[in-house]
Parts: C-alpha cells; sequence; structure tokens
C-alpha cells in the first residue's frame, strides 16, 4: 500500500527525483505522449475515415472491411512496433506509422458497418425528394451512422493510446512508457506513478470522446437513446455484435 | 528457460543469440537456419506458454462473464453499473494495468498479475456479447417456452443459451484474438508467452535482431487466426440450425 502513496507523491513533485534535477520530467512525458498519439490519430483518421465512410456508401467491399478488423485486432502491438523500429530505425516517423497501421482497422470497420447498415428506406425516401448521392451521404447517413463511427475512433484512440506507452520499449523514449521502462532509475513509486498517469489520461480521453460522440449525435437520435454506444451495441442486434 | 531476475522489479530478460549463420549476423531479413536451430529452444516452448496464458485468460474471463451478464439479464438495474465496472477496466492502457497489479499484495511478478489483468480486458467483450445474445432472444419464443410450462432455469437452459450461441462465439472470437495479441506484453512480467522472443530481441546488443522478431511476430498472428478459425468451426459445430435455416 505504501507504494501506492509513493506514486501519489511522485506524481505531485512531477517525477523529478531528489538530487537529480536534470532528469526529465512527468508532464514533459505526458505531453510527449499525448503529442504523438494525437498525431498518429489524425493521420489514421484521415486515411481511414474516407475509405470507410466511402465503402459503407457504395455498400461494397465488406469482406475487405470486416477482415480488416479482424486481422486489425490480431496484430500483437509490441510486434508491430518492434519491427517498424528494427526496419526502419528509432524515430517518431516510425513510431507514428505503426501506430497509425494499428488503427486504421477498427476505423474503417466500424465506419463501413455504422454506413451500411442505415435503414435503406430512409435512403429511398431522401432520393425520392430528390437528393443526390452526396446529399444523401452528408445529410442523411452521416449523421445516422454517428454512433458506429465514433464507437470505432474511440476504439482506436485507446488503442494509439496504449500503444504509444508501449513504444518506449521499443527505444523511442518520448512517451510516459519511458519512466516504467527505466525502473532503475524512477524505482517503482514511479513506475507506479506514471502507470497511474497513464491511465488518467486514458480515462480523460475516453469521457472526452463520449462526451463529443453525445453532442454530434442528432437529437433524434438521442431521443432514441442512442447517444451511448452501450444502448447502441444492444440495439443493434447480433450480426454488428463484432465490431467493438 | 529460468533466468534471473533482479530483485524489486520486472527485468527484460535478454538471451545470447549465438550467430553461427552468415545470414544471421548479416542480420538480414528472416534466416531459416536460425529459425530451426532455434525453434525447439526457444519459439515452441514460447509458443506453448502463449496459448496457455491465452487460454486459462479467455476461460476464466468467459466465466466470470457468463455469471455476470446472466445477473444482469436476470436483474435490469445491475446492467448499466457492470457495463461501466467492465469499460473501466478496458480502458486502462495495458502497461499501466500489467504495472499498478505488481505492488498489490499477493500479486507480484507472478503469472496470476498476468492473467488478472489479461482476464480484465476480455470482461468487456465477453459481457457485452453475451448480455447482447440473450436480449435478442425474441419474446415469441420465450413467451411459448413458457406456455409449455418450462421453468426459468429450463427455459435459459434449453432456449435462451442456444439461441445466444452466435453472440457469445462472436464475443469468444474477438475476446480470444485480443487476449493472444495482448499476452505478448505479458512478458514484462513474466517470462513466458511470445513476447519474451520479442523483448530479447530488440534489446539484442548488436541491434534489434529481425529473425527472431517477425519469426515470433508471425507466430503470434497466425495463433490468433488458428484459433479464430477454430472457434468458427465451433460454432458451425454448436448450432447447425442456422445453416438449415439459410438453406
Amino acid at each position: 500500500m505504501h507504494n501506492f502513496i509513493d506514486a501519489f507523491q511522485f506524481i505531485g513533485r512531477n517525477g523529478e527525483l531528489p538530487g537529480q534535477p536534470h532528469f526529465t520530467t512527468l508532464s514533459y512525458y505526458a505531453l510527449g505522449t499525448l503529442k504523438i498519439a494525437l498525431i498518429a490519430m489524425i493521420i489514421s483518421l484521415v486515411i481511414a475515415l474516407p475509405i470507410g465512410v466511402w465503402l459503407g456508401h457504395i455498400h461494397r467491399g465488406s469482406f475487405v472491411a470486416i477482415n480488416l478488423g479482424n486481422i486489425g485486432r490480431a496484430l500483437p502491438s509490441l510486434a508491430v512496433l518492434a519491427i517498424g523500429v528494427a526496419f526502419l530505425g528509432i524515430g517518431l516517423k516510425n513510431v507514428l506509422l505503426a501506430l497509425v497501421v494499428l488503427a486504421v482497422p477498427p476505423i474503417i470497420t466500424n465506419a463501413y458497418v455504422g454506413l451500411d447498415q442505415v435503414d435503406p428506406d430512409l435512403v429511398d425516401a431522401a432520393r425520392g425528394m430528390g437528393m443526390t448521392g452526396w446529399q444523401i451521404l452528408w445529410r442523411v447517413e452521416l449523421p445516422l451512422s454517428i454512433p458506429l463511427v465514433m464507437a470505432g475512433v474511440r476504439t482506436a484512440a485507446l488503442f494509439v493510446i496504449s500503444t504509444t506507452t508501449i513504444s518506449a520499449l521499443t527505444g523511442y523514449s518520448d512517451s510516459l512508457g519511458e519512466i516504467i521502462n527505466d525502473e532503475a532509475s524512477y524505482h517503482l513509486s514511479g513506475v507506479l506513478g506514471a502507470a497511474i498517469c497513464i491511465a488518467a489520461i486514458a480515462i480523460v480521453v475516453e469521457l472526452l470522446l463520449a462526451a463529443a460522440q453525445r453532442l454530434m449525435t442528432p437529437a433524434a437520435l438521442r431521443r432514441q437513446g442512442l447517444g451511448t454506444d452501450e444502448e447502441l451495441f444492444l440495439t443493434l442486434g447480433v450480426d454488428r455484435v463484432g465490431v467493438i | 528457460m529460468s533466468l534471473p531476475f533482479a530483485a524489486g522489479g520486472p527485468v527484460i530478460p535478454s538471451f545470447g543469440s549465438p550467430h553461427t549463420f552468415a545470414c544471421e549476423r548479416a542480420n538480414r531479413v528472416f534466416c531459416w537456419g536460425w529459425f530451426k536451430q532455434n525453434w525447439a529452444g526457444t519459439l515452441w516452448p514460447a509458443l506453448r506458454q502463449h496459448v496457455a496464458l491465452t487460454l486459462i485468460a479467455v476461460v476464466i474471463g468467459f466465466t466470470i462473464s457468463m455469471a455476470l451478464a446472466l445477473i444482469a439479464h436476470r436483474y435490469r438495474r445491475a446492467e448499466q453499473p457492470l457495463i461501466w465496472f467492465t469499460s473501466f477496466l478496458y480502458t486502462i492502457p495495458s502497461l499501466a494495468l500489467f504495472e499498478l497489479l505488481v505492488p498489490v499484495p499477493g500479486l507480484g511478478l507472478s503469472l496470476t498479475t498476468a492473467e488478472v489483468a489479461l482476464v480484465a480486458y476480455t470482461l468487456l467483450i465477453l459481457f457485452r456479447n453475451i448480455l447482447t445474445g440473450l436480449r435478442n432472444v425474441p419474446e415469441e419464443v420465450r413467451d411459448a417456452a413458457r406456455g409449455m410450462g418450462m421453468s426459468r432455469r429450463q427455459m435459459l437452459l434449453r432456449v435462451e443459451l442456444p439461441l445466444a450461441l452466435p453472440a457469445i462465439i462472436a464475443g469468444l472470437r474477438i475476446a480470444t484474438v485480443s487476449t493472444i495479441a495482448l499476452a505478448t506484453i505479458a512478458a514484462l512480467i513474466v517470462n513466458q508467452g511470445l513476447g519474451v522472443p520479442i523483448l530479447s530481441a530488440i534489446n539484442n546488443s548488436t541491434g534489434p535482431f529481425k529473425t527472431e522478431l517477425i519469426a515470433a511476430g508471425a507466430l503470434a498472428v497466425l495463433l490468433a487466426i488458428a484459433a479464430d478459425g477454430l472457434l468458427v468451426g465451433a460454432q458451425r459445430l454448436l448450432t447447425p440450425w442456422v445453416r438449415a435455416r439459410a438453406a
């Protein structure tokens, strides 16, 4: 128990070690983690969202989209990071490459399923009202698929934060995982403090994204109770169950 | 594979890898020679331990999730807190959860710690899928069962659970594949699983050792694909009526 108290003290003094003021501080590592995760998420969203949304809109490529999700889940993050480092050397670009490879599959799969399951009657009604394909996409399909698309984004965000911390094990040292890797200097209290910080960052990001999802869900869906993905999950049924 | 652990913390073990083949010394992409030589000593035991790690975690996780899902199915008010609890466990990044469990008294740098963390990650997926499967049983079917005079327990065992099997096995597939991927990180805590060759390859003195990395990584992915295929086969065996309906 005293280990946890020491850990909170470690966090309280911002990770500075007595007698060694030049060691990098906790806030630096925390910001570094967030920076890497943010860049990786932006790149993954730019790559994956258009592909997933387009495949779902034209209702093609289900085999690719679903199996991409399965394969993405099967890739061990440590192995992908390590292979990136082994073949490309240590550096920000290589860590980002591994992170993007890991984050793209859930976004594509969930975006595809989200757009695929929009009620075809609604799309038909929109076409009957004279909307073009683009208008249907923007004004009907995308708003209705926000819960599932955001579920994919949230899964990818959690995965990216988790893998960013692991990247310190492979040698790139700008994230909170570096403290965990360097136990000799920071001792168990430091390692625990870093672990608590990582958990806190992940929970805060998850809550922020959940709030964003609730804000982005159209009011009518929110009234039906589909603002959070728990109800969504339970409403969509068995065949959609694979897209956590 | 007994290795000295330094007292007081997770230590990343390092093997010396014998540089006996020319392609290995040149650290080319993949040396079959090294692979064949080290299969029995390094990779096959790691693969066996990885399978054991995953199996224990999924079985325990499935038992706990089944119990939780049955509780939530029976008492609707328990559902939301249980979802929050399992979501909370799932949100904590893997590295953090492994490290946070180490100083808990009774755990430490042991297999139990790794298993507790791996089980925690399977709970959300399995709980949600089992609950969804149970909830999606059509009300008419339940009504007919009640009309036939089945007790609650008979209804559960003979009607609801069989109909929920596709969802349950879908959840098992996702949980197994995720656990196989996560168990590589358990090598930080305990000297078992396919994470051990990966970490030793990264911490090699002359630079990351590519053959070992690719071998261990590919084995993990192949294991995941094999497990997924096995579970799909099990689903086809256990739910013959789905195919009959489709025919």
